[in-house]
């Protein structure tokens, strides 16, 4: 009776296989074929010659960005941008999910949560648009700034500043999102564990302090171990929708320098050079977290 | 939750509500603006008076859309988009969540094909290779180009596998013995049973596809061609950019002229459908994306 089910099974894989193979193919096509394309980091690439008829220059892409003034400003943007990132959007949402839980409204913390992610699902194109309107120098936020006696100040368009903007409407943008993680996990807390804390007499602070954190340092670990694998992207959407060559300086990251040098100046393998380096770099770091939130807070994605 | 009700823990509540409600103002008071603006008088908005309602209401800016032909083809090309690329998603990720959903004794392949699948999500060529790749496929200044290379969201795949491997075995085993083959228990039984994941999902990348702009901006060739996003993205980001300087005051200069109603009411017209689609995509996706990514 056996043989006849180990038959069904077998021909069952062949239709698994049909299944995944539209999907592989277009993977293999789109993923897979850009893959060799990665040869051009060490070519002098032209487009008339294509990959195999253009000449070899062995790691001199690789060199020549090296030895531009402008790498170390590009890599420390990188760098910057993305750890203060990280950083910001760790803390945030979970001061903002810890003090949204104290909330004992249901219906009012629901609307707040949901109006507080709705930013998420905008896209950098529009609310680059929605910024710089709202920041110029006679925009709405100078306005309420001036009631103050500020003067006004040139948010988009003064190295200073800048940073900090590219950072602050970022976590404006995805704080509400990345809250819903920490809400999982403090619902999941159980209230007996306050009910406790509160008769012995702690309160808010001490039930914050000795349970909640705690508690969540599980979450926090693993939120901040899966970010370690994104700390090269600085985020280009946004980058690229709200910085402009004056603030350059503060502001140009790999991605958005990749993107000028490769497709508008046509220096294919030059900007291959530096994609592939930031692919490899990122690649072993996205293996590294992994690795560390398997280690650390048991998570897998598969 | 035993709660003291002193004074001061009645004041503590109070600020704290204080705090929500500006927080939660704040997360939508700079949307608010921009519809208001795009309301306003062009004058009253040039000047920067407006805030949180309209100054001198008309309807000027949205009569302007109506009659510009190539927001309106826009807004169509990137209907398309969302209805083709959203439909192609919506296959593959069904289509391979259910296969690789299976144990590896049932399924021997399994494990190689995962590995492809992380291997091909975490490592790319980058955008130099993929854009000359599109570009000797001819696919340039077409639809295709918008959706082929994100057919496959690999990570949307693995949220729906773990979501079908939660499903009981039982289930599988005894649609097996009926004689249910496996195209009869994804269409039949595993999609049925997962609507709010796959809906989950299918939104994901729905709204995604209506966001992107960076591949129509390098993939199209002309403006006809362009999503909505895109061509906002060229009339209302780029415009400035590209014809400033590096003096900052011509930059201000350049921000004034451009029509600041006009711009306001084009980003309220591409937000729409995202307001649209929200209220269903927040219904299903909380509890869509725990589902489908914490596991014991």
């Amino acid at each position: 009776m056996l043989k006849p089910g180990k038959k069904r099974r077998k021909s069952f894989q062949g239709h698994y296989h049909l299944m995944l193979l539209p999907g592989v193919i277009l993977l293999v096509i789109f993923s897979v074929i850009p893959m060799f394309g990665l040869l051009m980091a060490f070519q002098d690439y032209k487009i008339s010659k294509g990959i195999f008829g253009s000449p070899w220059v062995g790691m001199e892409n690789f060199t020549y960005f090296f030895e531009l003034s402008d790498s170390k400003v590009i890599i420390y943007n990188t760098l910057f941008l993305a750890i203060s990132k990280v950083i910001a959007n760790l803390i945030v949402p979970l001061v903002f999910a810890v003090l949204l839980n104290e909330v004992r409204q249901r219906a009012f913390k629901r609307t707040v949560q949901t109006i507080v992610y709705l930013p998420h699902f905008l896209s950098w194109v529009i609310l680059a648009g929605i910024f710089s309107d709202l920041l110029l120098t006679d925009g709405m936020v100078n306005r309420i700034l001036g009631s103050f006696g500020v003067e006004p100040i040139q948010f988009m368009g003064d190295n200073r500043y800048f940073p900090y903007i590219l950072i602050g409407s970022d976590v404006w943008k995805e704080f509400g999102f990345n809250t819903i993680i920490y809400l999982a996990a403090l619902a999941g807390i159980d209230p007996s564990l306050y009910e406790a804390a509160s008769i012995d007499g702690a309160n808010w602070r001490k039930r914050t302090r000795l349970i909640t954190l705690p508690l969540l340092r599980a979450t926090i670990i693993l939120l901040a171990t899966l970010a370690i694998g994104n700390i090269l992207n600085a985020g280009f959407d946004q980058i690229f929708n709200m910085y402009s060559p004056v603030v350059y300086e503060s502001s140009d990251v790999i991605d958005t320098y990749v993107y000028r040098a490769g497709i508008l100046d046509g220096q294919y393998g030059f900007a291959t050079a530096i994609g592939l380096m930031k692919s490899v770099i990122a690649f072993i770091l996205i293996i590294l977290s992994y690795r560390l939130a398997y280690k650390y807070a048991n998570y897998r994605i598969f | 939750m035993v709660r003291s009700q002193t004074a001061s823990a009645k004041i503590w509540y109070a600020a704290l509500i204080f705090v929500m409600l500006f927080i939660a103002l704040s997360s939508i008071a700079p949307i608010i603006h921009t519809v208001a603006v795009s309301f306003s008088n062009k004058a009253y908005a040039a000047a920067g008076s407006v805030m949180f309602w309209p100054k001198g209401f008309n309807l000027f800016a949205y009569k302007q859309i109506m009659a510009d032909s190539k927001f309106s083809h826009s807004f169509m090309v990137s209907l398309e988009r969302v209805l083709l690329g959203g439909a192609i998603n919506f296959l593959m990720t069904t289509l391979m969540a259910y296969p690789l959903s299976r144990s590896s004794e049932q399924f021997t392949g399994r494990n190689a094909y995962m590995w492809f699948l992380v291997f091909t999500m975490l490592f790319s060529g980058g955008i130099i290779p993929l854009y000359i790749l599109v570009k000797s496929l001819g696919l340039f200044d077409s639809i295709w180009a918008l959706v082929l290379p994100s057919a496959v969201p690999i990570f949307n795949v693995i949220l729906l596998m773990n979501f079908f491997r939660s499903i009981p075995k039982e289930l599988n085993e005894a649609g097996s013995m009926d004689g249910a083959g496996p195209w009869y228990m994804l269409f039949q039984v595993y999609i049925p049973l997962s609507m709010p994941s796959i809906a989950t999902v299918t939104l994901f990348s729905i709204v995604g596809h209506w966001n992107s702009f960076f591949d129509g901006m390098i993939f199209m060739r002309s403006v006809e061609h362009y999503p909505l996003q895109t061509y906002i993205q060229q009339l209302v980001v780029q415009m400035s950019i590209s014809t400033m300087s590096s003096d900052p005051n011509k930059y201000e200069l350049m921000r004034q002229l451009s029509n600041q109603t006009l711009n306001a009411a084009k980003i309220v017209v591409a937000v729409i459908p995202v307001l649209v689609v929200y209220p269903f995509l927040q219904k299903y996706f909380i509890q869509g994306i725990l589902l489908g990514s914490v596991k014991e």
